[in-house]
């Protein structure tokens, strides 16, 4: 799987979203689409798993999980991609 | 911008703390007991305080308030949680809710409202708990519903403290009728077009004059009295931490008066018999070592928020979240253990009704403190943020 293939995964198996993961593009707000704080935590651990790192104390914030586009930053930033 | 209210000199920073601390002792300590007897709304106290300018004591001064410090309104709500602590609740709440409008109400409709909240002395009441969340304030089902620039709104609020003696109501609900139950917004609520209609009673066992029963809210209203930003941003970096430090602050106003008391009646003890220790001297050194850590943390707490400013990384950050559930929780406990350990040293005196002595009332509502918002939920969340929180 790509990296954006994983992150969507992750997202339908954890983000809890109200609206199928397919259908929202790389900038969709994911906390406007229902993903809760708990749920993003979730997506965090999910994601960790899956790619085999750890987020710095610097990035465990909202913006980093705001959409697919962040996320996929914040995975390639953190695994050196 | 600046204008003078019409019903109260200006509110004068620095002096906020000695005049909520007046009110205290001359107004709300007295009235008391009455308040609590009869569960009511302690109206002469929150009179006082609005003929004082204190209800804008968080709003800024370009906008008529008092500008105040967040440790000046600390200290005011301790000296207050002594006299009478449902007052100090209603106080405490009505702050948590300007602190909202003050750091995020950035519209023109909600801007001219802090002045005439300023100049009018309104008091806010606070709609988050809704019938079918399960206690969750993280989610709704009512929704804002927005036409022809007018918002229309209905919330089975469960409880909303003092409804009927507010003069607005600061509500959550989704954003729209079809956003998820997580994407949520704060409407300000008042008259003309706000309607209550109240379900139920509260006779409860302590903070009795808030005066806590549920109601079906109907409202509408000026769309630009939405906040803009989104409910989890608001609770993050203000309504959460705000509503941890007030509510902290009242608490310890409780177990302070309790140590008061039995530090005066050890004292008296120890004039009965010079050269005697009484008996319960030791476990009043005890105590007063555990009320230290209260004020400490309260005043640590303060710091650490001031010192995160408007700073959106800082006060979304897992640590800073901790940190301020963990105030809450061993606020809420401490003021318990505190004044349970001031009931030893009094002895019967504090278990009756009829003695200066008595910490009844005290203990009623300091047992309120780790249900209102329960701190199983609370730790809950913290170990759901502990999964993820980085020893960095």
């Amino acid at each position: 799987m790509t990296v954006d293939e994983t992150i969507r995964q992750v997202l339908t198996d954890h983000g809890r979203l109200a609206v199928a993961v397919d259908s929202i593009s790389e900038d969709t707000d994911l906390f406007g689409a229902g993903m809760t704080s708990h749920a993003s935590v979730n997506v965090m651990l999910a994601l960790e798993d899956a790619f085999d790192f750890e987020f710095s104390e610097k990035m465990l914030k909202k913006s980093t999980f705001e959409s697919i586009a962040a996320i996929r930053s914040g995975v390639l930033e953190m695994t050196g991609g | 911008m600046t204008h003078v209210s019409d019903v109260a000199p200006m509110t004068r920073a620095g002096d906020v703390a000695a005049r909520m601390t007046a009110i205290a002792d001359e107004v709300a300590g007295p009235a008391a007991a009455d308040v609590d007897d009869k569960g009511r709304f302690p109206i002469e106290t929150i009179d006082a305080l609005k003929a004082e300018g204190l209800l804008a004591a968080l709003v800024p001064v370009e906008f008529g308030g008092g500008g105040a410090s967040l440790e000046e309104v600390s200290q005011g709500l301790v000296a207050l949680g002594r006299r009478c602590a449902s007052s100090a609740m209603i106080l405490a709440m009505h702050h948590i809710q300007v602190a909202c409008l003050v750091r995020h109400g950035h519209t023109g409709a909600l801007r001219s409202y802090l002045q005439e909240l300023a100049e009018h002395q309104n008091l806010l009441a606070s709609a988050t708990t809704e019938v079918g969340t399960g206690g969750d304030v993280r989610s709704s089902v009512c929704a804002v519903e927005v036409t022809d620039g007018r918002f229309r709104l209905e919330k089975q609020a469960p409880v909303i403290s003092y409804a009927d003696d507010s003069d607005a109501v600061l509500v959550t609900a989704r954003r729209t009728a079809d956003s998820p139950e997580s994407d949520q917004v704060i409407v300000l609520c008042r008259p003309p077009g706000l309607e209550l209609e109240q379900v139920g009673e509260w006779n409860a066992l302590g903070f009795r004059g808030t005066c806590s029963t549920g109601f079906v809210l109907r409202a509408t209203g000026d769309a630009d009295e939405v906040l803009p930003e989104s409910y989890a941003d608001i609770s993050t970096h203000t309504m959460l931490p705000m509503a941890h430090l007030m509510w902290s602050s009242v608490w310890l106003g409780i177990a302070s008066d309790a140590v008061d008391l039995a530090r005066r009646f050890v004292q008296r003890e120890a004039r009965r018999k010079p050269g005697t220790m009484p008996p319960a001297a030791l476990r009043l050194a005890d105590v007063t070592v555990v009320h230290q850590q209260f004020v400490d943390m309260v005043q640590s707490s303060l710091a650490r928020y001031a010192a995160a400013g408007t700073d959106a990384d800082r006060l979304s950050s897992i640590g800073f979240g901790v940190g301020m559930n963990a105030l809450k929780v061993s606020s809420s406990t401490l003021v318990v253990d505190i004044v349970r350990e001031c009931m030893l040293i009094c002895g019967l005196a504090s278990y009756r009704l009829d003695t200066p002595f008595s910490l009844g009332r005290h203990l009623r509502d300091a047992m309120g403190a780790s249900l209102m918002v329960n701190n199983d939920r609370i730790m809950a969340n913290n170990a759901q943020m502990l999964l993820v929180l980085r020893g960095e």
